[in-house]
């Protein structure tokens, strides 16, 4: 087990190394510097910023000094904000980020299984037409629209939602609404499939067999299995849920990290692209790992393939 | 002897897109305490459907117990609830299912799926169940148990995992078990050690045994008495004796002849042409008479009466009417 944890992070940092060198060659590649949108600054200012922030020096160089703040994870100060480091920016932004992701998450698995789960047990009923006709709208309609009808709907029109900020719970609501509607469809689906699946089984029917109760043959027996799969594909929901998180916070005017990730792009804000950068990574390579740990500790097998792997 | 359960006139139908199947068709069987009752028949006659009717545990939708009365143990199993049922699932029958190897459930531990009855019938400690637990798979010859317990079915073979099926059936020490081709899917010597398990079992704990079976040397080896079922209905049923060597139906004498036999070596194996009837729609008559080489006009039209050869032995044919003896043995003496 210590074996493949240790190789697991060895393949993590291979990976955020690559991660970070795509966004330096992106970085550098993308036309413009952070100073020439300035009104005021003649060329010898522009000059003498760059030298400042050691963008005079050739690229390997740059890129060895990148590669040094990371590993000491000191991005120094924020060009835009020069009176803030990068570090004060994500220590503000990732609570606010996080909450938003957490409770989107919370509410997309919460209830895109339950809604799953009935939809199977009502199979080809109402209750499972309902579901799966909310199923395919929630898939179909981008999170960004959903986000502007429901602040029109809830909030300018019907006033019961406020229409923008993170400043107390009801400000939370259409945020992660918008959020958590699309993979709470997923989840909802792939529940509802491997669930009739299940229900199928022999392991099922000796349940029944057994004299038990309909819920704990559910529960026990039938959740366990059917939420595999769902599992397997909580990766990628994260990864969606995280991008979302850029656009939701940009259009609730959410001070999370998804906006200083979109602005310091704008803005050409290169120690802030980086440190959000590798931060995010960092992030979700420890959860496709949690996500990994999770598999195994549902499905015995699993661990099993580990422990004769070694 | 004691009657245990009495099966009759049991009616099994499933409403489909394609129409309704007409299952089981009026069967009628009964079961002594501690005796061993073999069901065979063709894939599809209907033997799964009789025995999960018996449990109640016919899906509905589609499925129906149309019509029929089973008596268990003096109760009426076709008027209980649900919740009844539960009751009596598990604990005064209980059911083995073919495939050993899908009727564990691969998340949880052998102990879990076996102790999960006992807790849920039972108000016991945990500590009586794991000794209890311990004790059936020493039973079914597991082992090592203590340590077993904690594993998953993913851990054991095919042989090892019917064995803990087995012992999941009996923990509640029910009085009937029923066990739906429990060697099909396991190879030849695992089948022999099964089987010889449920003499044992049989032996230890006097559990009355429905054992479903394609194969006849299985019945052979631990039935009691033999039913022959064919198209939804119970065409032949006697003593072990009875139906090897005296069997009277026709269908039963062609899968009696179908089956291989060392001692004749060198005879050919008859197959019985033809395939069964449809169940959507089945005739009217004997459902035998279109393969049947004795068929007379009669058996097409109406179905046989149900003629008693012994106290034990019974076959549904037209051959045994007065009439077809006397036609018989007129053309014989010609
Ligand atoms: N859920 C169901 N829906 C529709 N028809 C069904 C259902 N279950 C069984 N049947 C029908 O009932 C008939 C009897 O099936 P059953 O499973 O009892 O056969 P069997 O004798 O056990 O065969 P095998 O030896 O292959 O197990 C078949 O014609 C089958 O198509
Ligand atoms: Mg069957």
């Amino acid at each position: 087990m210590l074996r493949y944890i240790l190789k697991r992070m060895l393949i993590m940092i291979a990976t955020l190394w690559i991660i970070v060198t795509l966004t330096f060659i992106l970085m550098v590649s993308i036309p413009g510097s952070p100073f020439n949108s300035e009104r005021a600054s003649n060329e010898t200012v522009q000059a003498n910023l760059e030298a400042h922030y050691n963008l005079d020096e050739p690229y390997y160089v740059q890129y060895l000094l990148y590669i040094k703040s990371i590993v000491t994870f000191d991005f120094g100060p924020s060009i835009k904000k020069p009176d803030q480091s990068v570090n004060d920016l994500l220590g503000r932004g990732f609570p606010i980020s996080a909450e938003l992701g957490i409770v989107t998450i919370l509410v997309a698995v919460l209830s895109g299984v339950t809604l799953g789960v009935f939809a199977a047990l009502r199979h080809n009923g109402i209750i499972d037409y309902f579901a799966m006709g909310f199923a395919v709208l929630g898939i179909s309609i981008p999170n960004f629209i959903l986000a502007t009808l429901l602040i029109q709907q809830l909030a300018v029109n019907l006033s019961i939602f406020p229409v923008a900020t993170w400043s107390s719970p009801a400000h939370m609501v259409l945020p992660t609404l918008a959020l958590a509607t699309g993979p709470m469809a997923i989840i909802a689906r792939l529940t509802r499939s491997t669930m009739l699946e299940v229900l199928t089984q022999d392991y099922i029917k000796m349940a029944r067999a057994k004299g038990l109760s309909p819920w704990k043959i559910i529960i026990k027996h039938a959740l366990r299995n059917a939420l595999m799969p769902v599992v397997t594909i909580m990766g990628t929901l994260l990864a969606s849920i995280l991008t979302g998180t850029f656009v939701i916070e940009e259009i609730f005017a959410i001070p999370g990290m998804g906006k200083y990730f979109v602005e310091s792009i704008n803005q050409r804000d290169y120690p802030v692209i980086m440190g959000t950068t590798v931060f995010y990574s960092t992030f979700l390579i420890i959860m496709l790992f949690l996500v990994d740990v999770a598999y195994g500790i549902l499905d015995p097998r699993i661990k099993a393939g580990r422990k004769g792997g070694k | 002897m004691e009657k245990l359960l009495e099966v009759k006139d049991l009616h099994v139908t499933f409403k489909t897109y394609g129409g309704t199947v007409q299952a089981v068709r009026g069967v009628d069987f009964s079961l002594n305490k501690g005796e061993t009752l073999a069901i065979v028949g063709e894939s599809g006659c209907g033997k799964s459907v009789t025995v999960n009717a018996v449990m109640r545990l016919i899906p509905s939708p589609p499925g129906e117990i149309s019509n029929g009365s089973i008596m268990f143990k003096g109760q009426e199993l076709t008027k209980k609830s649900e919740k009844e049922m539960r009751a009596i699932r598990g604990v005064d029958i209980s059911m083995i299912f073919q495939d050993p190897m899908t009727a564990l459930n691969p998340t949880l531990t052998i102990g879990t799926q076996l102790m999960e009855g006992l807790k849920q019938h039972q108000n016991i400690t945990g500590k009586a169940a794991k000794k209890k637990a311990l004790e059936m798979m020493d039973l079914v010859g597991i082992p090592n148990p203590e340590e077993r317990l904690k594993q998953y079915p993913h851990q054991f073979s095919g042989g090892m995992r019917q064995r803990i099926v087995i012992a999941i059936a009996l923990i509640c020490e029910p009085e009937l078990l029923i066990a739906d081709e429990p060697t099909t899917a396991l190879d030849v010597t695992i089948q022999a050690q099964i089987l010889e398990l449920f003499g044992k079992i049989q032996e230890a704990t006097g559990v009355a045994i429905i054992l479903i079976t394609h194969d006849l040397g299985v019945v052979a080896k631990i039935a009691d008495r033999i039913a022959v079922m064919y198209a939804g209905k119970i065409i032949e049923t006697g003593t072990k004796r009875e139906i090897f060597y005296k069997s009277e139906h026709p269908y039963t004498q062609g899968l009696l002849k179908s089956v291989p036999r060392l001692d004749t070596e060198g005879e050919k194996l008859t197959p019985i042409d033809g395939t069964p009837p449809d169940l959507f729609s089945p005739p009217q008559g004997c459902p035998f008479t279109a393969r049947c080489p004795f068929a007379m006009e009669v058996c097409d039209k109406v179905y046989p009466a149900n003629t008693a050869l012994s106290d034990s032995h019974s076959v549904d044919c037209w051959l045994q009417d007065e009439r077809a003896k006397q036609l018989l043995a007129a053309t014989a003496a010609k």
